[in-house]
């Protein structure tokens, strides 16, 4: 290993320094004022065509953006449920027990095989007709956790199996326990493998929790319905609701990407 | 002694008084990959103190045999044992608990070296280095770290104790692999070509620490393309050939004029290449 020169001033290592940081701060600068300027001319072009009316959007926006609190508390909960079904999926796909196995499969066979929005409805809908009455909410959450769940049952699966046989052998080799063999050396690296296609789950999670607007759920989309008809004025609505919904997966994709850099700790 | 007519039935052929009582013994071992037939009948007893060295051209069946004694490759037939403890051969995966159970004490005995490594990323060098241990066989965190300071230092490593495994080298993390199974003190150590993906220059520092255990009289089985090194420290070198013993003997006289033809052809092709 190399030993890392102090740049001195002047020096041919700190000209190299100096003009890689001016190279990437003008390259940052620009990026930004790309979408600066985009966002700009998008709103400038809708405010011009003169259809927009901002007493409405000063009237009911904070109504429809006060819908995001529920549509970030269901996609939250779900997210939650549906981690949970997909780790026992993923070991139940991955177990020598048949029984397990079929019933792992099935389960992701069949979620996957129907819409999200027929769930939704069997759910709240057909459930009933066979005893069993769930209020708008649970149904919304139940049919989504078992809904991406499902998904993250195969993510999940896939990475386990990326993690290298090597890892189980050598604790093997140590005398763990499968249950230590699992849960320290083998889900600690899937799960890092796994991250970014959680994270993709986490997005396409939030923005489907829209879908509960049709069990009228008070979310953001369904408030934003609500007054965008009633008014006569869908198009601010709309882009009032598009607006926090890319917001949120804006946030949400911020932190995920430091747990990324966190959880990338060993690479290097 | 070595037999004349060529196979022999195996036991220890060394008279060494060094030795103590066989630890490991693996009988009549066969294994099947589908259709093919990896080890035929593969024998060995292997004595307290000795460092046994398996050569033969690739394809043979040395790391599977390895493999085999620690049941990270299930036999098709045969059966091992170490300290005592033995397991039979259970091609179908139809154990008990109380067996699997056996299989994880050999495990424990039976300290093992990959030729890539397998140090766990995600753990620094300590931690790599205490898991098992704490885990396993229940030592105290502050024992197990002590533990781990030592053989580290006796590895060479003791300044990387809080790295992380992508920042070593390849013959450092072998090295640190080393020192992972030597924190478990298992009465034998299973090398599988330790030193197979490491860069020429970096070789030594691992085979140096390995023939400091051997001379040591650590307890070894070890896989090795490193002809030198067989002869520096085994006691015993075991020529392998279609999953069988072809023949075994001091490494003097193994590697310098072995009885067999095959293994003749092969000290001479490996030495010219």
């Amino acid at each position: 290993m190399t030993v890392a020169e102090i740049p001195q001033p002047g020096s041919l290592l700190a000209q190299i320094e100096e003009s890689q940081a001016r190279y990437r701060s003008i390259f940052r600068l620009k990026f930004f004022a790309t979408w600066a300027g985009l966002i700009g001319l998008l709103l400038a072009g809708l405010y011009f065509t003169g259809n927009i009316d901002t007493a409405f959007i000063a009237e009911w926006g904070p109504f429809i953006i006060g819908g995001a609190g529920l549509t970030v508390f269901v996609s939250a909960v779900s997210i939650v449920f549906a981690t949970i079904l997909a780790l026992i999926g993923a070991i139940g796909r991955l177990s020598r027990n048949p029984y397990i196995n079929g019933i792992a499969s099935l389960y992701v066979s069949l979620v996957r095989g129907t819409p999200l929005i027929v769930q939704i409805y069997f759910i709240y809908l057909a459930l009933p007709q066979l005893g069993i009455v769930l209020a708008a909410i649970p149904s919304g959450i139940i049919a989504l956790s078992f809904n991406y769940g499902a998904y993250m049952t195969e993510v999940f699966r896939a990475g386990i199996q990326a993690v290298p046989r090597g890892q189980r052998e050598a604790a093997q080799s140590l005398g763990l326990t499968e249950r230590l063999v699992m849960w320290r050396i083998v889900m600690p690296q899937a799960f890092r493998i796994v991250i970014p296609a959680i994270g993709n789950d986490f997005v396409a999670m939030l923005k489907d929790s829209s879908l509960v607007s049709i069990l009228a759920v008070e979310e953001l989309l369904f408030r934003s319905q609500l007054v965008g008809r009633q008014n006569f004025r869908s198009l601010e609505a709309l882009v009032i609701a598009a607006a926090v919904y890319w917001l949120l997966t804006i946030i949400f994709s911020y932190f995920q990407q430091r747990l990324e850099l966190r959880m990338a700790r060993g690479d290097r | 002694m070595t037999g004349v007519e060529g196979h022999t039935p195996i036991s220890h052929p060394i008279d060494a008084p060094h030795l103590g009582d066989p630890i490991v013994r693996a009988e009549r071992i066969e294994k099947y990959y589908g259709r093919n037939h990896v080890l035929r009948g593969m024998d060995m007893e292997v004595r307290r103190g000795e460092a046994v060295m398996l050569i033969g051209r690739s394809g043979s069946g040395k790391t599977t045999f390895l493999r085999c004694v620690n049941f990270l490759e299930e036999p098709s037939a045969g059966s091992v044992e170490i300290e005592g403890v033995r397991v039979e051969a259970d091609p179908l995966h139809s154990r008990d608990k109380a067996h699997l159970e056996q299989i994880r004490q050999i495990r424990i005995q039976a300290g093992m070296v990959f030729q890539d490594f397998n140090l766990f990323p995600h753990m620094s060098v300590l931690q790599n280095l205490i898991e098992a241990p704490t885990r396993v066989l229940k030592v105290p965190r502050a024992e197990a770290v002590e533990r781990a300071e030592a053989y580290l230092a006796k590895v060479g490593l003791a300044e990387k104790r809080d790295e992380y495994p992508a920042r070593l080298s390849g013959g450092q993390k072998q090295r640190v692999a080393i020192a992972r199974a030597l924190c478990m003190e298992p009465k034998v150590l299973l090398f599988d070509e330790p030193t197979s993906a490491l860069d020429p220059d970096l070789i030594g520092e691992v085979l140096k620490v390995m023939e400091e255990l051997a001379h040591e009289g650590s307890t070894m089985i070890v896989v090795t393309h490193e002809l030198h090194f067989a002869r520096e420290a085994a006691d015993r070198v075991v020529f392998l050939e279609e999953g069988r013993v072809i023949e075994e003997g001091p490494p003097e006289k193994i590697l310098n004029d072995p009885d067999d033809d095959r293994c003749r052809q092969f000290l001479r092709r490996f030495l010219s290449a």
